[in-house]
């Protein structure tokens, strides 16, 4: 064989006539790891389904349940307890996801310039995000404590009980997932904003553009792409938020749909009901992602 | 840049430094205060006004390791003499280490560490490699629904933790799983590996595809070629990869707190568990969170490259 004729061959099949064949290969690169998924995601999730139509108890002995059709829905729908934890979370996805959008892009834009030790204080900046939300959470008890914690002193808020007051407690929970999610918002808007080419300035400078113009012509539309991937993101985490709220306080008044599902699950071992509820939180969560997927592709594809 | 800048941008720009600086402050307090309540003596960790500055000590670490009981009386004199300067610290705040004979009784903390240890990284290793191969395939081949299976295998990770933990808790029952090691690292293998597919998809399809290719034209096999040419090309990127589902194990909470009480239990739900009631010990609580939270900031520096790759799922490379 000359290397002329070695080199028109279609590789491939010339793998193929060598050990394994690529389809063979591509099944067991790519096979097991659907199956380990349907096995251990799909499979648990029809297994559930198939109890939310049932007044299973986890506590009772096996076998002591009947089927109930639709009621654990029905019941559910119609609890005013359950519509208060979906205004609750609600209340805490916007008003979180709305604090780490603004701290978040205003760090970056505050960031987006060249100073000394620009790399350490950015990393320093994401420190929070990538730390254990209910072990970090845990701590936050102290910070907030109403007799010794340093937020109260530093601003002279007396003994102001964040965690335990059930006006505030929400919304000190959302100021720590504030402090912890916010690089996140501030990594990807300075990834947007390192993108904006610097032509585009330059000829808004000569254009003499006033700042207010440059930024809401050209700054904003070019990072939106990347703002709307951080803000629904957070969006979909935040409405998910379990560890946190939930090492942080037991006020009703933070208590998250999560939260009350853990406590319906295994607390109070309604497990039918809470597979059902499991299954509306679930519907909510996967209509989120496939709104996620979709923008990360456009601007994957840019 | 090249437009001349006015003596207003000046000022602004020195201005925006400040805020950055005072800014990372902020957001370093909450850090600091971890980090230096660890080393606070007992009473130091809740005065008002705040501590700030103290002699540092590391008696809130050999609390968190020993087993202690409070001391009903006085420490005889003689025994405390002869204790090791560490023993001392412990007979110092009113307490005593708990002994079997001579041998000192540790706390549950260096057990819970290392079972945070043992799953984290069974659980990488495990996603890490799998999610290599199959993005290895979803790179190089042509497969009928690529962009369905794609979406199937994110779902799966966004999928919330105790929806999947309802129905998972019952079937470990059946089979014995719950509070095991292996029944955790099933859990965050199957939440890291969806991660891991595509954050190592996005790295193999930076890898020219002519590289194997040539590989195969020299008389490589298509494994030969992915064994010998393509793994070593993507090494920064498994590392990357795995450092991260390394921190994402390592931080997990809710299932943890699910399926594990005893002994498999990891750190996460255990410390929480620490503070049991009555007045914490704040400072032995920061001085296990301080230990814990020590690796993840260490990896957060070795992967500052990566980061924006990570949290996008590889969609974002710049």
């Amino acid at each position: 064989m000359t290397s002329i004729t070695m080199t028109t061959l279609d590789p491939r099949t010339r793998a193929a006539a060598r050990g394994w064949s690529d389809l063979s290969i591509r099944n067991l690169f790519i096979i097991p790891t659907i199956a380990f998924l349907i096995v251990f995601n799909i499979f648990p999730l029809i297994y559930s389904l198939g109890y939310s139509f049932t007044d299973f108890a986890a506590n009772q002995p096996a076998g002591s349940w009947s089927f109930v059709g639709l009621q654990n829905y029905r019941d559910l729908l119609s609890d005013e307890h359950i519509w208060s934890n979906f205004i609750i979370t609600a209340k805490y996805v916007i008003v979180s996801v709305a604090g780490q959008m603004l701290v978040g892009f205003g760090l970056a834009l505050l960031l987006n310039r060249s100073f000394p030790m620009k790399g350490l204080i950015t990393t320093l900046l994401l420190l929070p995000m990538m730390m254990s939300a209910a072990v970090v959470g845990l701590f936050w008890q102290l910070l907030y404590s109403p007799s010794w914690g340093p937020i109260n002193y530093i601003f002279g808020l007396g003994d102001f009980a964040w965690l335990s007051d059930p006006n505030s407690a929400l919304y000190a929970v959302a100021i720590t997932d504030i402090w912890m999610w916010s690089p996140f918002v501030m990594l990807l808007s300075l990834a947007g904003l390192s993108a904006v080419p610097q032509h585009l300035y330059e000829a808004a400078a000569i254009d003499r553009a006033g700042s207010w113009y440059t930024f809401t012509r050209i700054t904003l539309p070019l990072v939106a792409p990347l703002l709307l991937i951080a803000l629904i993101f957070r969006t979909m985490e935040a409405f998910k938020t379990f560890d946190i709220a939930y090492t942080m306080t037991t006020q009703p008044t933070a208590e998250l749909v999560a939260i009350r599902l853990y406590k319906q699950a295994f607390q109070q071992w309604d497990t039918g009901k809470s597979c059902a509820l499991a299954y509306i939180v679930l519907i909510m969560v996967l209509a989120i992602t496939n709104l996620y997927v979709k923008y990360l592709n456009k601007v994957k594809e840019r | 840049m090249a437009a001349v800048r006015t003596s207003r941008e000046i000022a602004l720009n020195r201005l925006a430094i400040v805020a950055v600086l005072i800014a990372t402050l902020i957001f370093l307090g909450p850090i600091y205060w971890i980090a230096s309540t660890a080393f606070k003596p007992k009473e130091l960790a809740i005065t008002v006004p705040p501590t700030v500055f103290f002699e540092p000590e590391i008696t809130p670490f050999i609390r968190l390791f020993t087993k202690r009981v409070q001391m009903q009386k006085e420490v005889d004199p003689e025994v405390y003499a002869a204790a090791p300067w560490w023993e001392k610290r412990i007979y110092d705040g009113g307490e005593r280490v708990l002994k079997v004979g001579d041998k000192v009784q540790l706390s549950q903390y260096p057990d819970r560490f290392m079972n945070s240890l043992i799953v984290a990284i069974v659980s990488t290793v495990l996603a890490v490699s799998m999610g290599t191969l199959t993005a290895y395939g979803f790179s190089r081949f042509k497969i009928a629904g690529e962009a369905d299976l794609l979406f199937f295998i994110l779902s799966t990770r966004m999928l919330p933790p105790v929806v999947v933990a309802i129905p998972m808790f019952l079937m470990y029952r059946l089979v014995g799983l719950t509070d095991s090691h292996i029944g955790l690292i099933i859990l965050y293998v199957a939440f890291n590996l969806s991660f891991s597919v595509w954050l190592m998809k996005g790295f193999m399809d930076e890898i020219p595809k002519e590289y194997e290719e040539a590989a195969l034209v020299d008389g490589y096999t298509r494994m030969q070629a992915f064994f010998k040419i393509v793994l070593p090309e993507a090494a920064t990127g498994i590392a990357a990869t795995a450092v991260f589902c390394f921190i994402t194990a390592w931080n997990e909470y809710a299932f943890a707190l699910i399926m594990t009480n005893r002994r498999a239990q990891t750190a996460p739900p255990f410390i929480p568990s620490q503070i049991g009631s009555g007045l914490p010990d704040w400072t032995t609580i920061a001085a296990g969170t301080f230990l814990f939270l020590l690796p993840v900031a260490i990896f957060t520096f070795l992967l500052r490259k990566h980061l924006l790759r990570g949290v996008t799922f590889g969609a974002i490379r710049k």
